[in-house]
């Protein structure tokens, strides 16, 4: 933590590998959560149909 | 006798008319529904209530470290322990706060009157900034003192230094544990009792099956 952090600099984009990791594990949970089947309780499944 | 109760009801009430006006926008079934629509069923629902429950944690831990004091938070091994508790607590909320913010915009959740609940969502999140930046800065420790010294200037050359000097432990300190948390708290209770008023948006209705 006492070191800077490594950057990747492409064209005028400049961003470092920490906030990167973030942002790439944050759009990854967010197509998870589209993808993910969403479990149901079998309860209220058989109730419902 | 029905003419007294009907005179009686001309009568202007403040307590009658705070109970009509929230009956008719949130009545208690709403307030507290056990059923929700089956398009509820998805994961992309869940992160406004994993940024409550961040929320949550945020607030427990911050208030063990306001009680115990800064000596107790960097020398004590459980007081560093609650420290990097509320820090990454702090990480979650925001991370599920946009998670949850890019949910409602790509399902387009201002719709149909919902534009109040989107508005206030954004005004939680200016609130939040500021109150992760009075965060940073009631740290008492050289990283706080870093970032004070940096951002004063930008701060003063906005005109913000008349009202907040970022080096002022105490002004800082007392901004970022007791106003910010109270208008975050109601924010986010009124954002929560706004969504419940309307319910839960519809889908945006599509061509393809299940429309
Ligand atoms: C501390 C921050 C926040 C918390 C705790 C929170 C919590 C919630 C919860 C629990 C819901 C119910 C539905 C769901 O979970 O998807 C909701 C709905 C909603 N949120 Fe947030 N939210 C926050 C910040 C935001 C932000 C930053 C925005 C956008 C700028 C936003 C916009 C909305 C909108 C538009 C809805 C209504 C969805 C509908 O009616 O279908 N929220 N919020």
């Amino acid at each position: 933590m006492d070191s800077p952090a490594g950057y990747i600099n492409w064209a005028f984009i400049s961003i470092s590998v920490p906030n990167l990791i973030v942002i790439g594990g944050m759009v990854l949970v967010f197509a998870l959560a589209l993808i993910l089947p969403f479990p149901h309780s079998t309860s209220t499944k058989s109730s419902k149909r | 006798m029905s003419e007294s109760i009907g005179t009686e009801a001309e009568v202007p009430s403040w307590t009658r008319a705070t109970r009509d006006f929230i009956g008719k926008r949130l009545p208690l079934a709403h307030f507290l529904p056990d059923r929700q629509p089956a398009y509820v069923g998805s994961w992309v629902y869940v992160f406004g209530v994993a940024t409550i429950a961040s929320l949550a944690w945020v607030m427990l831990s911050g208030v063990i470290l306001a009680f115990f004091g800064p000596q107790w938070w960097h020398v004590t091994g459980l007081g560093r322990f609650v420290n990097s508790v509320h820090f990454w607590s702090v990480q979650a909320l925001f991370i599920f706060m946009v998670l949850h913010l890019w949910g409602q915009y790509f399902m387009a959740s201002w719709r149909d009157g919902r534009a109040p609940t989107w508005m206030v969502g954004v005004v939680i999140w200016l609130v939040m900034i500021v109150t992760a930046f009075t965060g940073y800065l009631s740290q008492q420790n050289f990283d706080s003192q870093w970032i004070g010294v940096n951002a004063k200037d930008a701060i003063n050359s906005s005109g913000g230094g008349a009202f907040f000097n970022v080096l002022n432990f105490g002004q800082m300190y007392g901004i970022h544990v007791m106003l910010l948390p109270i208008g975050i708290t109601v924010l986010v209770i009124l954002h929560i009792v706004q969504v419940r008023a309307k319910g839960v948006v519809r889908p945006i209705e599509g061509k393809g099956r299940g429309a």
